[in-house]
């Protein structure tokens, strides 16, 4: 890797601190990523864009800076991506799915904070995300009482925070409360960035955001295959690396990926052995360095074969209608689109009990693991219900966060669970 | 054809072995920090054709020594089954993990429940428990309350609870009284994990514990029903890996 040291100074890193996060991270994804078996070719790709994480993209971004293009920074997948491309924006998802800065969060929120806000916090505080550094709007959104009142607070510490209202329920006065919140982002990237959007804007930008969406459903119906073409883990990593890669790229890339993949499911071939034990994944989403639940599961010789997650099905399984004809028509098809994501912030969710239910059939799931972060109320509470819902496989649900001491307990769980599975086959 | 399974646990290594269905011996010894050393050590003169290791260490045994492993959780179903035929419910309370786990007609596990991270309520908490309270941990099981006075702990967590002790004997509390209250919550936390499984046909209290008689008191008395418990309970994991390797 090239020396970045001067950029990261430039940004304002604690350059010992994130030396120390850049190793573990190599050595995170060595042990879990490079030993896997039988990957991809075209995984080639993404082991770069991870390797230069913090280096190439970020290069990158520095530059569309330089040049007056507007960073603007997102945790949600709420948060339409296409009014940030319609200015010509550079649209990232920001660092949360480490334990880092525990101890600097938690001077500002309680320690009994769901991992991933807890690691938003961190990450700025300890001076390691060049992301949110370089952002120059960031995105919040009320999803769950922990991301809102947090958001308060990142505000009080980075001064450029805009909320969105997600409404809870999904009536008409909420579809229209909604509908005003797209509108006024919209404002707000027109007033950011000093121009106005354009229906041709809104044309390009819909097309490269769908580009990316029908790529990565793409790579989640050739995981409907046994064997499976790709392992869960590197799935799930494109699904994570689509948050901050360049969008046109990252299409190309994972189109590829997946051309790559069409060719071993028509001779037969895959990742492990057909007829491994399949997993579907349901529940709180993973960020980026989270690998710990795929790597668990694999490592116990089953394949996760999808992510009802955040990262994962919901943020591409809907494209955007790109027939309309006029600002307003495309900005109502665009809060329709995204109301349509079913998050358990909403009450009720029944539709994404109808997803899972759907997806274990799609996929051929063989069990589903429920998984959530632990204080992540919502998805916690959901469990229940999708328990319920789950009626043809077995069902687990795991709690957990993004530290290692479970590692042995969650290990023995799942491989009693994939025992469990196989007893019934 | 003689087989053997072994159970790594956190307190204890279990190794029982097999011929036709019948065991034929059983030893224990410490966990210890050696546990490797201490397998060998079990194993040391043992002739076996087939061995299956389980329970928390059954990795670094599969890694070392080269055998297969299965969870405690299909372990326990298959030596519950194999001490008490007619068993679909089990209950098993070990050094740093509880479990209750559900079975089918046919003795496959159905569901299980397991405790996620720490060893709150498990042998390791009545172990440290019996020590402020300078019991052994054979005298602690026995315990009886003649007082019938109910004392309340509220907390599960091993560090809090021994807070809590010393206040209850600095307030001058009886400490039969403060040992069965601290039974029950053991007890009690069980019986919450045992109302997230369906709980059928014969229940067996198997792992170290099963030996706490006051333990397995309280259970019966909450569910209403008698427990099951063999004269070795914590024979039940390895016996289990044993009956696997003889029948894989």
């Amino acid at each position: 890797m090239k020396d970045y040291t001067r950029m990261w100074v430039n940004i304002g890193l604690n350059l010992d601190a994130h030396a120390g996060l850049l190793g573990v991270l190599t050595d995170a994804y060595k042990s879990i990523y490079l030993s896997q078996k039988n990957r991809p070719k075209t995984m080639e790709y993404f082991d770069f864009v991870i390797s230069e994480v913090h280096g190439l993209r970020i290069e990158e971004i520095y530059e569309a800076k330089k040049n007056k293009r507007k960073i603007v920074g997102t945790f949600c997948v709420y948060v339409p991506e296409e009014l940030v491309l319609a200015v010509d924006g550079v649209c990232v998802g920001l660092c949360a799915g480490a334990e880092v800065g525990s101890a600097e969060a938690e001077r500002f929120i309680p320690r009994n904070t769901c991992a991933l806000i807890k690691a938003f916090m961190g990450f700025k505080l300890a001076g390691l995300c060049p992301y949110v550094e370089l952002t120059d709007l960031i995105v919040g959104e009320t999803t769950c009482d922990g991301k809102k009142k947090a958001y308060e607070i990142f505000n009080e510490i980075t001064k450029k925070v805009y909320i969105m209202e997600l409404p809870n329920m999904k009536s008409e006065e909420d579809r229209k409360l909604w509908l005003g919140e797209v509108k006024k982002f919209k404002d707000k990237m027109e007033a950011l960035s000093g121009r106005k959007i354009t229906l041709d804007d809104l044309k390009k930008a819909a097309s490269i955001v769908n580009g990316k969406r029908k790529a990565l459903q793409r790579l989640s119906r050739l995981r409907a295959a046994d064997p499976s073409p790709i392992s869960g883990l590197d799935a799930l990593l494109v699904n994570q690396i689509v948050f901050y890669d360049d969008p046109l790229r990252f299409t190309e890339m994972t189109n590829k990926l997946c051309d790559e993949l069409e060719e071993r499911v028509r001779q037969g071939t895959g990742v492990t052995e057909k007829g491994s034990t399949r997993i579907l994944i349901s529940g709180s989403p993973m960020a980026i360095p989270n690998w710990k639940l795929h790597s668990v599961i694999e490592g116990s010789g089953a394949v996760v074969v999808g992510e009802e997650s955040c990262v994962g099905e919901r943020n591409h399984r809907d494209l955007l209608d790109e027939n309309f004809s006029s600002i307003d028509e495309a900005l109502e098809k665009i809060a329709s689109r995204y109301l349509g994501i079913h998050c358990a912030c909403f009450t009720p969710n029944d539709e994404r009990m109808d997803d899972i239910k759907s997806l274990v059939k799609s996929l051929c799931a063989q069990g589903v693991i429920h998984y959530s972060l632990q204080f992540c109320t919502p998805y916690m509470m959901e469990a229940y219900k999708a328990e319920k819902a789950v009626t043809d496989v077995p069902f687990m649900r795991i709690e957990t966060d993004y530290s290692m001491e479970d590692v042995g307990q969650l290990k023995s769980r799942v491989e009693a669970f994939i025992e469990v599975i196989k007893g019934r086959a | 054809m003689k087989t053997a399974g072994i159970d790594i646990g956190s307190r204890f290594i279990k190794l029982a072995l097999v011929e036709k269905g019948q065991l034929l011996s059983f030893k224990k010894a410490d966990t210890s920090f050696t546990p490797l050393e201490r397998c060998q050590e079990l194993l040391r003169g043992v002739e076996t054709d087939r061995i299956i290791a389980t329970g928390y260490g059954r990795h670094l045994f599969e890694v070392h020594l080269g055998s297969k492993t299965i969870t405690e959780i299909k372990a326990f179903a298959k030596g519950a089954r194999a001490l008490f035929p007619e068993c679909r419910t089990i209950i098993d309370i070990g050094g740093q993990d509880t479990k209750v786990i559900s079975l089918d007609e046919k003795g496959n596990v159905r569901k299980f429940e397991m405790n996620d991270r720490c060893a709150a309520g498990t042998g390791k908490f009545l172990e440290i428990m019996a020590k402020t309270l300078d019991y052994s941990m054979k005298d602690f099981g026995y315990v009886t309350s003649t007082s019938n006075k109910k004392i309340q702990i509220n907390s599960m967590c091993t560090v809090f609870a021994e807070s809590e002790i010393v206040s209850l004997i600095a307030k001058g509390e009886n400490r039969e009284d403060i040992a069965v209250a601290l039974h029950r919550l053991v007890a009690n936390r069980v019986l919450s994990m045992l109302k997230r499984i369906p709980v059928e046909g014969d229940i067996v209290f198997a792992g170290g514990c099963a030996k706490n008689q006051c333990l397995k008191e309280l259970i019966e008395y909450a569910l209403g029903k008698p427990i099951h418990v063999a004269d070795n309970p914590e024979i039940t994991g390895a016996l289990g890996a044993a009956l696997y390797a003889m029948e894989n």
